[in-house]
């Protein structure tokens, strides 16, 4: 069974195409790297995978069931953060509000809730965090605990909205490897969208790349290329490697490090 | 002082109100949405007082007009954001309205301070029947509303995802916000609400990291601030909707102090 499946989908979103027609397969257990520049719709296409958005033609299958808001066996990480004033609570509290949110009634976990929060707190290395507030923690320590939240209820599926956006490059490293070592653990798959391919190039089992309404899905080399990549920015692209580093340019300018200093608009 | 009727009659209503407010502001502040509490109890005003010109009671006016500007608040949701200029508008008309009603039905007109300012001790044996009825039922629907308002507080974009109808939950925490703060008005008055509703739950949640201590420590402290304010206010002769804020405010700024913000 496919993870997600799209078939002959397009999408907009405002004015925006973000998918034309486009039909891709990606496969249970591997873990996809989604990049693209700001506005591709890296975050447009996640939501559409969650059900939130519909797509105007096309089908979207998500573990062999057409795609509906509500489906536990996904777990999401969005990209934007409460803008409620939370950080004086503590960090096994704002986890455990995920658990079964959805249900009415009084917010207290059940001791099966109990036991998976804190086995998702200490399969991403969190349970010493748990007894902090949110304030205290730095960056890469609130993306421990939003991975443990994204990880209740044990979805086959996981969806990662930029989980490495200002963190330094150390926490990106652990984050990245986190991600990949829970995504083998459980043999889930993971779809991690990230402005840059570097922190993630030990990581990835194939890449999917947005741009301009058309995506190109494959391993490293067969989508970051040259002419893979022109095709996608209709530009001319180039790609170089340096020690192992990948880098996009575009003319004199790298793509990728260009974007990241930009605001994000999603 | 429990001599007196009216004495144990405003102790009953300031416990009853002291529970729901605790609870209600304590996720109030969480939600970052303690003005609209603040603009719903304007608006009660206008209820209020154009409930007397249509033969109505006050506490009745307010509760339908209230709720239904509680609904609507919900319902427009990120429309509001960054409106404080036309909110601001609208709750200065509601005062405005408000005088206007008072200023057609003349013989009420000794009702306005008590209206804006609270008259703890005036509360009637009928009136605490009616503000527990209403603190039950706020109780009830907070408590079935608790879990996705949390989760929709803590992480919107994945409650959302998992099912959650955002706008719904917003709407119907509004319109507990809104009776909530109709209760409120009878002890404190539309004007100092905040004092009582916000105050001890902001202070609440200096004290503790923990949601469940968080929401106990709302309700004692908005308890002991309410049963202490009366008490003083039987012993000065000073005004009990003073007393309560002011002791709101005091705990207030004790908790800021000995847990100030970490940045």
């Amino acid at each position: 069974m496919s993870a997600v499946e799209l078939q002959n989908v397009s999408l907009t979103m405002g004015a925006q195409q973000v998918l034309d027609n486009v039909s891709l397969m990606l496969q249970d257990a591997e873990f996809v790297g989604v990049f693209g520049p700001n506005g591709a719709g890296k975050t447009t296409l996640m939501r559409a995978i969650l059900g939130l958005v519909r797509p105007d033609s096309g089908t979207i299958r998500v573990l062999g069931a057409p795609a509906a808001r509500g489906n536990p066996a996904i777990g999401y990480m969005p990209q934007t953060r409460s803008q409620a004033p939370i950080g004086r609570l503590c960090g096994w509290d704002f986890v455990a509000g995920a658990a079964q949110g959805h249900c009415w009634g009084l917010p207290l976990p059940s001791a099966a809730s109990r036991r998976q929060i804190d086995g998702a707190l200490e399969l991403v290395g969190a349970r010493q965090l748990a007894s902090r507030s949110l304030a205290e923690l730095s960056g890469g320590e609130r993306q421990r605990l939003l991975l443990a939240q994204a990880l209740l209820g044990e979805p086959r599926l996981l969806l990662l909205d930029e989980p490495l956006i200002s963190l330094d490059p150390h926490h990106q490293r652990s984050v990245v490897e986190l991600a990949r070592r829970i995504q083998q653990e459980l043999r889930i798959t993971v779809l991690f969208t990230a402005h840059e391919l570097n922190p993630l190039l030990e990581a990835l089992d194939r890449v999917l790349y947005l741009g301009n309404g058309h995506v190109a899905l494959g391993s490293v080399d067969q989508v970051i290329n040259g002419p893979a990549l022109s095709r996608l920015y209709g530009s001319p692209i180039d790609v170089v490697h340096v020690n192992g580093r990948i880098f996009v340019m575009s003319g004199s300018l790298e793509i990728e490090r260009d974007e990241h200093r930009h605001p994000h608009r999603h | 002082m429990f001599e007196y009727e009216f004495m144990r009659n405003a102790f009953a209503a300031a416990a009853f109100v002291a529970v729901v407010a605790g609870c209600t502001g304590y996720f109030l502040v969480l939600r970052a949405q303690t003005f609209a509490g603040h603009a719903l109890a304007h608006v009660g005003f206008a209820g209020a007082t154009g409930a007397v010109l249509v033969g109505i009671s006050p506490l009745s006016g307010m509760l339908i007009v209230s709720v239904c500007a509680g609904a609507g608040m919900g319902l427009l949701g990120e429309q509001l954001e960054g409106r404080d200029v036309a909110i601001g508008i609208v709750l200065a008309l509601s005062l405005g309205l408000g005088l206007l009603f008072l200023h057609f039905y003349t013989a009420y007109a000794g009702q306005a301070t008590a209206l804006l300012f609270g008259n703890l001790l005036a509360v009637d044996r009928a009136t605490i029947e009616i503000l527990a009825a209403l603190t039950v039922l706020s109780l009830a629907a907070l408590a079935a509303l608790s879990r996705p308002l949390l989760f929709s507080t803590l992480q919107p974009e994945l409650a959302q995802a998992k099912g959650v109808s955002l706008r719904l939950i917003s709407v119907l925490f509004l319109v507990v916000v809104a009776v909530v703060t109709a209760e409120c008005a009878q002890i404190v008055g539309v004007l100092l609400v905040f004092g009582l509703m916000v105050a001890p739950a902001a202070a609440a949640q200096r004290l503790t990291r923990r949601l469940g201590w968080g929401l106990l420590a709302s309700v004692a402290l908005a308890l002991v601030d309410a049963w202490a304010g009366l008490g003083l206010a039987y012993y000065t002769d000073w005004p009990s909707s003073f007393w309560i804020v002011s002791l709101g405010a005091v705990t207030y700024l004790l908790a800021a102090l000995a847990f100030p913000d970490r940045s």
